[in-house]
C-alpha cells in the first residue's frame, strides 16, 4: 500500500510536459476518436430507434385506417303497414323484414338499370345479416314512419366492404361460398352509381362487438366503456393509496430492516409479470371475495395492484428530488413534519406524481394478459350498461382485450378492426402522456 | 409572548435564556459534542467560531431540536430555555420552534410569493386574526429584515427570485414573523457577497434589542463585529466562552489563540 503511494507520488512528480498547443498530441487525438466514435454510436442508435417507430407507426396506420371506413348501400324502403304487421306477428321477425329490404334492393338495381338473374337470397349476400335488424329497430322507434318509404344506409357484408377496400379480390372468391365473381360486377357497377359508398364508420368506434359472421358490425365502444370504468377504479384506488404509502415511507417511517423489505419488494413488484398480478386477482377476488367476473370493478382492482408499486416509486423519487433545504425551512419556522410535507414538499413533487401516476394509468389502460385470467375477454355484443353500478358490475371487456379477440378470430375484415383498435387504444395513451405533459408544464410554471 | 427578561427572584440577577450543561451529541457512534456547558444571555449575540466540523451547528441544532430530524443523532444532557428543559418528553418540538427560529447557511426561501413566505408562520401559529393582521405582520417583519423597501412593490413575486443576500434576510424576516425569543443562524452570509453580509450584520446589530441571537461563523472579522459573546468550540469540546474583546484580545487557551491568529482551522 505504502510502496504504491510511493510510486504514484513519484509519477506526479514528473516534469511537466512541453509542447505546442497547436500541435496535437497521439493522446489527445485518441480521446477525440474515442469521443468521435461515441457518438456516431449514439446517433446510430437513435436512427435506429426513430425507423423502427417509424415502420411501427406505418405499419398500424396502413393496417387499421381503413377500419374507420365502412361499405353502405343506400335503399329507399317502403314501409307498408301490413307488411311490417305481418312481419311483427310472424315468429322469425328479421326474414320477413329481409324480404322487405331484398324487393326494395331488387328495385334500386332495376331502377338503376343493373340487370341481373340473382335470387332475391343471392343479393341479400351482398349486405350485412344485421341489415335487417336495424330496419326493424327504426320502425320500431319511428312508428310514424309506417307507411312512408324512407332511405336507408343499410351496411354492405364485409365481403363486398373488403372487395372495395381491396381486401378481397377475385382470386380469392373461388373458394368462397357467400360471394362469387357476379356479385362483384354488381358492386362495381352500383359503387358507379353511388348507391354502395364507403363512409365514416361511427358503429367501430361506439358500437359493440358483432358475433362471427358480422364483422361489419363490429365496434369497440362498449369495451371502451369497460376500460374507462376500469381506469376510474385504478385511479380512484391507486393514486391515493400510492401517494399515502409514498409519504409514509418516505416521509415519516424509520428507516430500518423492514422498511428496507418493504422498499426492496416493491421494487421487486413492480417487475413482476402482470399475468401474475391476474391469476392473484382470479384467486383474491372472484375465487376468495365472490365479486363477478368479467366485472370492470375486479379488472380494476387487478390493475391497481399492477399500477401500485409504479406509482409508488415515481412519487417516492419525485419527494426524494424535493431538497431538504425546503423541509427544514418549514420545520424552522415551526410547521410540524405532516405541514412540512403537505405545504411545501408535496406540491414540489406534484408534477412527478401525476407523470408517475398516469404513466402507470396508461400502462395499466394497455395491460390485457391479467384481464384474460379473470374472464374479460367476454363477447359482450349488448350495448351500454345501464347505470354507473351496472359499468363497474356488468360483464364487460376492455379495448386491449377486445383488440386480441378479434386478432384471433379467422376473418381478415377483424383483424383489419383489431389494427383500427390498436389506433384508438394509442389515441388514448398519447392523449394521456399529453395531459401528464401538460399538467407537468403548469405545476412546475410555479416558478 | 413573554418580551420581559427572566429574573432570578431571589439573587434579583438576570438568569442566562439558554443554558446548557453536560451535552453530550452522538451521530451513531461519531461523539459530535462533548460535555458542553453553556449560558447564552438574553438580548445577546453570542458567536459560535471554531475549525469546520467541531461541532458548531451540531450544537446549534441543539437549540431548537432540529437533531431530532436526523435518525441517527442522540442528544444526551440538559438544556433550558427561561429555565424549561426543552427536551423534557412533554415538550412538543413544533412548539418549541415557534420559540426558537433558525436561519440557514443557505438561503431557502419557500418556492412561493414573498408574501407567502413570511404569512406563511403565522398562519400556521394561527397569530393573525384577519387578513390586515397579516399584512401587518408581513410588512413589520420585512421592515425588521430591512428588506421591505426593496420588496414592497412585489410582494407577491416569487421569493426564489430575489438576490441571494435579498433572500437571506427574507429568511429572516420569515423568522422574525413568528415572533420568536431566540434566532439562530448557522453561517447565514457564508453565500453572501461583502455588502449584503454587511447589511445583514447591520440587521443582527438592531435585532438584539429584542432577541436572543446565536450566530455561527467562519469570519473573525464577522464574530468581532456583530457578537457581545463568543464561543470557541474545537474537536467537539467548548474550548472557552467569554466577552468577545476578551476572547479575541486575551484568550485563555492556547488552541483559542491559534485558531484566532490563524495557525489552523
Ligand atoms: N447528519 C450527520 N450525520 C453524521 N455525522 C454528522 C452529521 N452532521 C454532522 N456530523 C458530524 O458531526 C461533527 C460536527 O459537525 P458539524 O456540522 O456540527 O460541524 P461544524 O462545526 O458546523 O462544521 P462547519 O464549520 O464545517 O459547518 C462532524 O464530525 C460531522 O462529521
Ligand atoms: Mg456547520
Amino acid at each position: 500500500m505504502t510502496d504504491t503511494t510511493a510510486q504514484t507520488g513519484r509519477a506526479v512528480a514528473a516534469p511537466a510536459r512541453k509542447g505546442s498547443l497547436l500541435e496535437v498530441d497521439s493522446l489527445t487525438r485518441k480521446r477525440n476518436a474515442a469521443e468521435a466514435r461515441f457518438k456516431m454510436y449514439g446517433l446510430s442508435a437513435v436512427i435506429v430507434g426513430l425507423l423502427f417507430l417509424v415502420a411501427l407507426l406505418a405499419t398500424i396506420l396502413s393496417n387499421g385506417t381503413s377500419a374507420f371506413t365502412q361499405t353502405f348501400i343506400t335503399i329507399p324502403v317502403p314501409l307498408e303497414r301490413a307488411e311490417i304487421e305481418a312481419a311483427e306477428k310472424s315468429i322469425v321477425k328479421t326474414s320477413k323484414y329481409r324480404a322487405i329490404i331484398g324487393t326494395a334492393f331488387a328495385n334500386v338495381l332495376s331502377s338503376a338499370g343493373i340487370e341481373t338473374d340473382m335470387s332475391a337470397k343471392d343479393l341479400d349476400k351482398m349486405m350485412s345479416s344485421g341489415a335487417a335488424a336495424s330496419v326493424r329497430d327504426f320502425v320500431l322507434a319511428n312508428p310514424a314512419s309506417i307507411g312512408t318509404t324512407h332511405t336507408f344506409d343499410l351496411l354492405a357484408s364485409s365481403r363486398v366492404d373488403g372487395y372495395l377496400k381491396g381486401r378481397v379480390t377475385r382470386e380469392d372468391l373461388i373458394n368462397d361460398k357467400n360471394l362469387d365473381a357476379a356479385h362483384l360486377d354488381i358492386v362495381d357497377r352500383l359503387s358507379a352509381a353511388g348507391i354502395v359508398q364507403k363512409r365514416f364508420n361511427w358503429q367501430f368506434i361506439f358500437g359493440a362487438d358483432a358475433s362471427d359472421s358480422r364483422p361489419e358490425q363490429a365496434g369497440i365502444g362498449v369495451s371502451m366503456i369497460g376500460s374507462f370504468f376500469m381506469m376510474l377504479v385504478v385511479l380512484v384506488l391507486s393514486l391515493p393509496i400510492g401517494v399515502a404509502a409514498s409519504i409514509y415511507l418516505e416521509e415519516f417511517a424509520p428507516k430500518n430492516r423492514f422498511t428496507d423489505l418493504i422498499e426492496v419488494n416493491i421494487s421487486n413488484l413492480a417487475a413482476v409479470p402482470s399475468i401474475v398480478f391476474g391469476i392473484l386477482g382470479l384467486a383474491a377476488f372472484i375465487q376468495f371475495a365472490h365479486l363477478p367476473q368479467s366485472a370492470p370493478l375486479v379488472g380494476g382492482l387487478v390493475l391497481t395492484l399492477m399500477t401500485l408499486p409504479t406509482i409508488i416509486i415515481s412519487t417516492r423519487a419525485s419527494l426524494k428530488s424535493v431538497p431538504p433545504s425546503i423541509r427544514n425551512a418549514a420545520l424552522g419556522v415551526g410547521a410540524s413534519k405532516m405541514q412540512s410535507v403537505f405545504h411545501h414538499v408535496l406540491p414540489l413533487a406534484m408534477p412527478g406524481i401525476l407523470t408517475g401516476t398516469i404513466i402507470g394509468l396508461a400502462q395499466a389502460l394497455g395491460e390485457t394478459a391479467p384481464l384474460l385470467l379473470i374472464g374479460m375477454v367476454g363477447f359482450i355484443a349488448s350495448n351500454v350498461p345501464d347505470g354507473v353500478a351496472a359499468g363497474f358490475l356488468d360483464p364487460n371487456s376492455a379495448m386491449p382485450a377486445q383488440i386480441y379477440e378479434w386478432a384471433k378470430r379467422a376473418d381478415p375484415a377483424f383483424y383489419e378492426r383489431a389494427w383500427g383498435g390498436i389506433i384508438i387504444l394509442l389515441l388514448f395513451l398519447m392523449t394521456m402522456n399529453i395531459i401528464a405533459i401538460i399538467l407537468r408544464r403548469r405545476f412546475e410554471r410555479r416558478w | 409572548m413573554n418580551e420581559m427578561p427572566v429574573v432570578d427572584a431571589e439573587a434579583g440577577t438576570l438568569l442566562p435564556k439558554i443554558s446548557a450543561k453536560k451535552v453530550q451529541v452522538f451521530y451513531g457512534e461519531t461523539h459530535a459534542i462533548k460535555d458542553v456547558d453553556l449560558n447564552i444571555a438574553d438580548r445577546t449575540v453570542t458567536a459560535f467560531i471554531g475549525p469546520s466540523g467541531c461541532g458548531k451547528s451540531t450544537f446549534l441544532r441543539c437549540l431548537n431540536r432540529m437533531n431530532d430530524t436526523i435518525d441517527i443523532c442522540r442528544v444526551e444532557g440538559d438544556i433550558r430555555i427561561d429555565g424549561e428543559d426543552i427536551y423534557d418528553p412533554k415538550v412538543d418540538p413544533v412548539q418549541l420552534r415557534a420559540k426558537v427560529g433558525m436561519v440557514f447557511q443557505k438561503p431557502n426561501p419557500f418556492p412561493k410569493s414573498i408574501y407567502d413566505n413570511i404569512a406563511y408562520g403565522p398562519r400556521i401559529h394561527g397569530l393573525s386574526r384577519s387578513k390586515a393582521d397579516l399584512d401587518e405582520i408581513v410588512a413589520n417583519s420585512l421592515q425588521k429584515a430591512g428588506l421591505y423597501e426593496e420588496v414592497k412593490d412585489r410582494l407577491d413575486e416569487p421569493g426564489t427570485g430575489l438576490s441571494g443576500g435579498q433572500q437571506q434576510r427574507l429568511c429572516i424576516a420569515r423568522a422574525i414573523a413568528v415572533s420568536p425569543e431566540v434566532i439562530l443562524m448557522d453561517e447565514p452570509c457564508s453565500a453572501l457577497d461583502p455588502i449584503a453580509t454587511a447589511k445583514i450584520e447591520e440587521l443582527i446589530d438592531e435585532l438584539r434589542e429584542n432577541y436572543t441571537i446565536v450566530i455561527v461563523t467562519h469570519s473573525m472579522q464577522q464574530a468581532a463585529r456583530v457578537s457581545q459573546r463568543t464561543a470557541f468550540f474545537h474537536l467537539g469540546n467548548l474550548v472557552e466562552e467569554g466577552e468577545t474583546k476578551e476572547i479575541f484580545t486575551n484568550p485563555t487557551d492556547r488552541r483559542t489563540q491559534d485558531y484566532i491568529t490563524g495557525r489552523f482551522g
